[in-house]
């Protein structure tokens, strides 16, 4: 393993370690009995069936934003347009739910679809944006949250709404187009084989396809990109479709699989823990996986903390927070690393 | 005539000693490098681009930490952690790149930071009194009322070091100076240097030309990867042993010429009529045209920034012309986008390298395969035959000599040469028709820069057209069959027969006191009248 390999993974984990002290320490002044409250933090995914069962769950749609981001943040696109990709997503995915009557699996399928749709359409806009006039897509695309959101509301409120129920809610969906729970008692359902198919596609995508080539060194530099040739203009355009299609079919799936109405009143945010997800994993398609899991983890353990002791769910984004910075931040551990490079040029000296 | 030899037996003005810099990248910049200069003396540091001479300067000024060793001025252990604190201790550095503001007068740069005031208000009168006097004084000419703007490169030269010598610097340092220089401003520059060591300054010459050492220097200290080979008097060493010094064996010095004659040169492969191009709102290329034929080089001479760098992007698809007309082997490329131009057959040794030569963060391999990853063997149809990339390139990194531990190192880990053989490796391996190389062996050293001069020509004899800018005349006229020479956006003169012509004629094209005119030239190269 190369010195920047091995320093990177100490420092990921270095970076974890601090910020879970900082949390501790957090704890530590707001709780009675913080060691409880930790230990409720930490234990708290793995003490029941259900409680692991939602760790498990809340990792799909983590994953489905966050490799819709490792893709735009590949290619150097800021584009946070994850958020309302997804929440549009569900949208059309609902509207496919509730009007059409088809077949099962192929209802799925088409819900599936319309949600890819959406996700793509949201993305494509942005991406026109910034390759016709060098708009910034990160304005674009926040902005873009806002319109998505709204929209989505406005066509849930005023014309899937389901008129005999209290709360804001749309019609149910048919249950031709539900995606089939797979253990028994838990939300975990057939979305996960979807989730792979997805995590398989990015990587083909990202890093053994012609294109996913040309996005990769897009984003390395992009006067290189356009000096070797690649047309950096329409690879901007279509990874950023392509990336609002995975967001979108994240929603997709997310309505089919947990839900049996359209239910949410604002957005739930897995957009924007995408974008953590998605640094975690270093824009790798197939780390993805693994650092969704491991937010849900804080997620759900920060909810059963709350649920059991004085601290609230919301000392996980100190957590959150201090482990991006530490992450993102080129100096953490720097001077650690340089010590750990004059070592091995001594000895590689002495050997030689 | 040599003052500096007076003073050998005193002690040292300044003594490096030990110093060790490992940069972030793991780049051994400084290994125990020990470098002593005596007061009074002209004292050339030599070495090839990434030997260290740089690095060495840099932590020197306090542009730079170093992890060992220590410095002493004038006896004294001093601890130089900014420029400040460098121009506290005497020490001055002119760098190759002018840090001066280009919309000030010449008076207004040489004080700046240090304003002579009257009152709270700026005493603009007295602060060209001190330019001109300080100019006097040293014989460094400069007009105080000029704007930076507006005045020649030599010029601004001169400004950095009066600028050094306003704040009490009596130790100079030169990084590269004659670099950007004619041949007839590098002859001032040099009065003024001898002048400067005579009235008792000391000054540190950075160069990697070996003749300008040899002619300005009393003592010279070779570097190489990083260390210090010797220190010598100029006058006991002959050139061809300090480039043996420097590269550490025997170095061929003359440049090879493809051997190609007006005879077995073949058809026309880049063509270029009246191109024009403005570039916020100014003119940079006038009415150029050229034409380079299958087995030849065609040199361009120049001062930088005379349109060379212009023309390239243009011819490139990097940009597109605003009139005139490109042609690459007899198709139209005028206005196409870099990808369609090479599928021309042209390829592009860029400039700037970092900038567009490599995306620095991907691996080599990623890195040579960038102009042809849609095709086999590096890709099939859909996805990318990871097989075939590595055959491919470790075949080029064998076949260009690219010193890596393999085809997946970053190519930010490379040094500098290796860095620019990635590139030329890329270039050359699409079996290109027009090459055109910008800058090629800039800022690299010896032992790279003569393989890719190598490749270079072996190429044209096997019938590539090269079009080859270059700012070292040496290099542009040794390479070249033909040569222009452009300045200010036009082409001033054409030579059929490069090894007929001298610098010195060269310069006076570069500097614009002649030219050939525009008929003669066209006739002479695109063999028609005008």
């Amino acid at each position: 393993m190369g010195i920047d390999k091995k320093f990177e993974l100490l420092r990921t984990a270095a970076a974890i370690a601090v910020a879970l002290l900082i949390g501790f320490i957090v704890t530590c002044i707001v709780s009675e009995s913080p060691f409880e409250a930790f230990g409720y933090f930490l234990r708290g995914p793995f003490t029941t069936t259900r409680r692991f069962a939602a760790f498990l769950e809340a990792a799909i749609p983590l994953t489905f934003t966050g490799l819709s981001l490792s893709l735009v943040f590949s290619a150097g696109q800021f584009n946070l347009g994850a958020d309302g990709q997804f929440f549009i997503g569900a949208v059309a995915a609902t509207a496919a739910g509730i009007y059409l009557d088809l077949p099962p699996v192929i209802h799925t399928l088409v819900c599936l679809l319309a949600g890819i749709a959406a996700g793509a359409i949201g993305g494509f806009i942005p991406g026109l944006l910034k390759a016709k006039w060098n708009a910034s897509e990160l304005v674009a695309s926040l902005m873009l949250n806002y319109i998505f959101l709204k929209l989505g509301m406005y066509l849930v409120t005023y014309h899937m709404r389901d008129q005999s129920v209290g709360a804001l809610v749309s019609r149910p969906l048919k249950n031709t187009c539900w995606l089939p729970q797979l253990i028994p008692n838990t939300r975990i359902h057939a979305g996960v084989f979807v989730l792979l198919l997805a995590v398989v596609f990015c990587y083909y995508y990202l890093y053994r396809s012609g294109r996913g080539y040309e996005v990769r060194m897009t984003g390395q530099n992009i006067e290189f990109a356009r000096y070797s040739g690649i047309p950096v203009l329409s690879v901007i355009l279509s990874v950023q479709v392509l990336a609002g299609a995975v967001a979108g079919l994240g929603g997709a799936v997310e309505m089919l699989g947990i839900y049996r109405r359209f239910q949410w009143l604002a957005s739930p945010g897995y957009g924007f823990d995408g974008v953590i997800v998605a640094i975690l994993a270093k824009n790798k398609p197939t780390l993805v996986p693994a650092t969704a899991l491991f937010l849900a983890y804080l997620r759900v353990g920060a909810d059963v903390m709350a649920m059991y002791s004085d601290v609230s769910a919301e000392m996980v984004a100190i957590i959150q927070a201090v482990i991006i910075l530490l992450v993102t931040a080129e100096a953490f551990l720097s001077t650690y690393r340089h010590r750990m490079l004059l070592k091995e040029v001594k000895q590689s000296a002495i050997t030689s | 005539m040599e003052s500096g030899k007076e003073s050998h037996t005193q002690e040292p003005i300044l003594l490096m000693q030990g110093i060790t810099k490992v940069y972030p990248n793991g780049l051994i910049a400084n290994s125990d490098v020990t470098l002593e200069v005596r007061k009074g003396e002209i004292h050339a540091l030599v070495g090839e681009n990434g030997a260290g001479k740089t690095t060495l300067m840099k932590i020197l000024f306090g542009l730079e930490g170093h992890d060992a060793g220590d410095v002493f001025v004038r006896g004294k252990k001093v601890d130089i952690t900014s420029p400040k604190d460098a121009i506290s201790h005497g020490i001055g550095m002119v760098h190759q790149h002018f840090m001066l503001a280009p919309s000030l007068t010449v008076a207004e740069n040489i004080v700046l930071g240090e304003e002579p005031r009257k009152g709270i208000w700026f005493d603009r009168k007295k602060a060209e009194e001190i330019c001109a006097e300080l100019g006097e004084k040293y014989r460094l000419n400069v007009d105080p009322h000029a704007k930076i703007t507006d005045v020649a490169v030599g010029v601004k030269q001169r400004v950095e070091i009066l600028k050094a010598l306003m704040r009490g610097s009596d130790i100079l340092v030169l990084d590269e100076p004659t670099a950007v220089l004619t041949p007839q401003e590098t002859i001032e520059l040099f009065a003024a240097l001898r002048a400067l060591r005579d009235g008792g300054h000391t000054i540190i010459f950075i160069s990697h030309k070996l003749s300008e050492v040899m002619e300005i220097s009393d003592r010279v200290t070779v570097m190489r990867s990083g260390k210090v080979v010797g220190t010598e008097d100029t006058n006991k060493v002959t050139v061809q042993q300090l480039s043996n010094m420097m590269v550490g064996r025997d170095v061929e010095l003359e440049l090879p010429r493809p051997q190609s004659s007006l005879d077995n040169m073949g058809d026309v492969r880049l063509l270029v009529r009246g191109v024009t191009y403005a570039r916020d709102g100014k003119e940079v290329l006038k009415d150029v045209s050229l034409k380079v034929r299958s087995g030849e080089i065609l040199g361009i001479a120049g001062i930088e920034g005379n349109g060379q760098a212009e023309l390239v992007e243009v011819l490139t698809g990097l940009a597109k012309c605003d009139h005139g007309a490109i042609e690459i082997c007899g198709q139209d490329a005028t206005g196409k986008q870099p990808g369609e131009i090479r599928e021309l057959g042209l390829s592009h040794i860029p400039q700037d390298r970092m900038t567009f030569g490599v995306a620095a963060g991907a691996s080599i391999a990623e890195n040579l395969i960038s102009t042809r990853y849609k095709k086999p063997p590096i890709s099939n149809g859909m996805l990318l035959n990871l097989k075939g990339i590595f055959s491919v390139c470790t075949d080029l990194i064998n076949k260009f000599e690219i010193k890596a531990s393999g085809p997946e190192q970053p190519v930010k880990t490379l040094s500098g040469g290796n860095i620019q053989k990635v590139v030329v490796a890329r270039e050359f391996s699409t079996d290109p028709y027009v090459i055109i190389a910008n800058q090629p062996t800039r800022g690299i050293d010896i032992g790279a820069s003569e393989s890719i001069h190598k490749y270079l020509v072996d190429a044209t004899e096997k019938g590539a057209a090269v079009l080859l800018v270059s700012a070292d005349l040496a290099e542009v006229m040794g390479l070249s069959n033909r040569l222009i020479v452009m300045y200010e956006g036009r082409v001033v003169a054409h030579f059929d027969d490069a090894e007929a012509t001298t610098e010195e004629e060269l310069g006076l094209y570069m500097l614009g006191v002649k030219h050939q005119e525009p008929h003669e030239i066209l006739a002479s190269m695109m063999g028609e009248a005008s």
